[in-house]
C-alpha cells in the first residue's frame, strides 16, 4: 500500500496577494481513488492543474512515480502524458471526430503508427461505450458522450494517474449517470484517480478516500465512512450535511433510474 | 446600349489583360499577407513582450497609414536609401505587408476565440505549445475567421487598383490608357467597373465555397434557419 504514485509535499498556490491553497499534502497510491470535496473556491481545481502543471506553484513539490516533477527543467510536456485530465466542460478537439481526438495524442505524441493509433483509439472508445459514435464530432454528441470521448482521450495516453475535475458539473442530471458509470469501472479496474466531485453518491460508493478541502487547506481526510458517518470536524459535518440536502434528492432518483451503477 | 456592348466587346481583352495583372496581384499580396498576418496574430497571442511588441509595431503602422503613401514610400522613398525594387516587387510588397496587418487582426480575433480551453487540452495530453497551437488551434481558429476574413480578398482585389499611379499595368491602368485613347471616360470607367464586379463575384463565390467545405460538422457558425 505504501506505493505513493502521485504525491505532493507542502504545495502552495498564490495568485497576487490571495492564497489559492497552502501546504496540501496528499498521496496517491497506485489504484487508488481519491475524491476531493470541499465548496467552491477552495482551490481545489487548481491543485488538479497545479499537480498536472498546468499552472505554476508557489511552493512545494509534486511527485510521480518517486520523480519529482517539479524540479527545475524537468520536461513539462514529457510528465502530462502520464497524467490524463478531465475537465469539466470536455475540452474536446471541436474540429475533430471522437476517434481522431482520441488518436490524435498517439500520432503527434507518442508517434504511434496510424493503423496501430486507430485500434488503440477503437479500444479506448469502446471501453467508454462510444465506438458506434466514432465518426461524430463533438457538436454531434450529448454532454455525457463528449464526456466520455475526453475520458477515453486521456485513457489512450496511459497514464499512471487520471485526474477529474469536476467531470459532471456541466452535465445535465439525466446525462451525470453514464460518466460516473465509466469512472466507477475505471475504479472498479484500478485505474488510480484523483477526483473533484461534488457527487457524494459517487464519493461515498467508489471512493477509497475522501479528503475535505476548505479555504485552501485540507480539513479532514478519511475512507467514506469515517468522513459520512464519523466526521471529526464540525465543518465537514456542516458540508456533508449540506450538500446531500442540496443534491440528495437528484442522486436519488437517478440511482433508482440507473441502479445497475451503484 | 448597343453602342456600349460594342465597346466593351471591343476592349475585352485588353481589359482582361490588365484584371489578369490585377488577380495576380491580389493572389500575391494575400499569400504574402496572409502568412505574414498568421505569424504577427501568434506572435502578439503567444509571444514575449518583445515578439508581442515587434508584432503590434507592424500591425498599427500598417493599418494606421494610407496603402498609397506605403506604396509611394516603397517605391519612390527606399531608392533614396540606396533599395530600389521593381515596380512589380513594390507593388506586391506594399499590398502583401498592408494586407497582412489587417489579415493578422482578423486571425488574431479568431484565436482569441477559441479560448484558454483548447490550449489546457491540448497540453494535458502532453502536446507542447507549439504543436497545441498547430494541430489545435489553428485548424479551429482559421476556419472560423474565414467568415469575417472573406473580407479582405474583396477589399484587396480593390485595393489594388492605387498601384496604378506607380505604372503596375492592372485594370485600372489599362482603364486610364483606354479612356485617353477613346476620350470616353463613361464608357470606360462603366466597362471596367463592370469587370471588377465580376471579379468579386466569382471571389465571393470561391469565399462562400471553401466556408461550406471546412465546415465543421455540429459546430454551426451560419444561423440556423428557424
Amino acid at each position: 500500500m505504501s506505493n505513493p504514485i502521485l504525491e505532493t509535499r507542502s504545495l502552495t498556490k498564490i495568485y497576487g496577494k490571495n492564497i489559492i491553497f497552502k501546504d496540501i499534502n496528499l498521496k496517491v497510491n497506485e489504484g487508488e481513488t481519491i475524491v476531493i470535496i470541499g465548496p467552491s473556491g477552495t482551490g481545489k481545481s487548481t491543485l488538479l492543474r497545479c499537480i498536472n502543471l498546468l499552472t505554476s506553484n508557489e511552493g512545494g513539490q509534486v511527485f510521480l512515480d518517486g520523480k519529482e516533477i517539479t524540479a527545475k527543467g524537468y520536461n513539462q510536456d514529457e510528465v502530462r502524458q502520464h497524467i490524463g485530465m478531465v475537465f469539466q466542460n470536455f475540452l474536446l478537439f471541436n474540429h475533430l471526430t471522437a476517434l481522431d481526438n482520441v488518436m490524435i495524442g498517439l500520432l503527434k505524441v507518442k508517434k504511434m503508427p496510424k493503423a496501430q493509433a486507430r485500434q488503440k483509439a477503437m479500444e479506448e472508445l469502446k471501453r467508454v461505450g462510444l465506438e458506434d459514435r466514432a465518426d461524430h464530432y463533438p457538436g454531434q454528441l450529448s454532454g455525457g458522450q463528449q464526456q466520455r470521448v475526453a475520458i477515453a482521450r486521456a485513457l489512450a495516453m496511459d497514464p499512471s494517474v487520471m485526474l477529474f475535475d469536476e467531470p459532471t458539473s456541466a452535465l445535465d442530471p439525466e446525462l451525470i449517470g453514464e460518466v460516473l458509470g465509466v469512472m466507477a469501472q475505471l475504479a472498479r479496474d484500478r485505474m488510480t484517480m484523483l477526483v473533484v466531485t461534488h457527487e457524494m453518491g459517487f464519493a461515498r460508493e467508489v471512493a477509497d478516500r475522501i479528503v475535505f478541502m476548505e479555504k485552501g487547506s485540507v480539513v479532514e481526510e478519511g475512507s467514506p465512512d469515517d468522513l459520512f458517518y464519523h466526521p471529526k470536524h464540525d465543518r465537514t459535518r456542516e458540508f456533508l450535511w449540506k450538500i446531500t440536502e442540496l443534491y440528495g434528492k437528484k442522486e436519488k432518483k437517478r440511482v433508482q433510474k440507473n441502479d445497475r451503477l451503484f | 446600349m448597343t453602342a456600349f456592348f460594342e465597346f466593351f466587346v471591343r476592349f475585352l481583352p485588353d481589359m482582361l489583360k490588365g484584371a489578369g495583372v490585377t488577380v495576380l496581384l491580389t493572389a500575391e499580396g494575400l499569400a504574402a499577407g496572409f502568412v505574414l498576418g498568421l505569424l504577427a496574430s501568434l506572435a502578439r497571442t503567444y509571444g514575449n513582450k518583445f515578439w508581442r511588441g515587434v508584432a503590434v509595431s507592424y500591425i498599427e503602422l500598417f493599418r494606421g497609414t494610407p496603402l498609397l503613401m506605403q506604396l509611394f514610400l516603397i517605391y519612390y522613398g527606399l531608392p533614396g536609401l540606396g533599395v530600389t525594387f521593381s515596380r512589380e516587387l513594390s507593388a506586391f510588397l506594399a499590398l502583401g505587408l498592408n494586407s497582412g496587418a489587417y489579415q493578422a487582426e482578423y486571425l488574431r480575433g479568431s484565436i482569441l476565440a477559441i479560448g484558454d480551453g483548447q490550449m489546457m487540452a491540448g497540453r494535458s495530453i502532453g502536446m507542447s505549445r507549439i504543436k497545441t497551437i498547430w494541430h489545435i488551434i489553428l485548424p479551429q481558429a482559421l476556419r472560423l475567421a474565414i467568415p469575417a476574413w472573406s473580407n479582405e480578398p474583396v477589399s484587396l482585389l480593390k485595393s489594388t487598383a492605387v498601384v496604378f499611379l506607380i505604372a503596375v499595368p492592372e485594370l485600372m491602368a489599362k482603364a486610364k490608357s483606354i479612356a485617353a485613347q477613346t476620350y470616353d471616360p463613361i464608357g470606360t470607367y462603366l466597362a471596367v467597373a463592370l469587370v471588377y464586379l465580376a471579379m468579386v463575384y466569382l471571389l465571393d463565390a470561391v469565399l462562400r465555397w471553401i466556408e461550406r467545405a471546412t465546415r465543421i460538422p455540429g459546430f454551426e457558425m451560419e444561423g440556423r434557419k428557424a
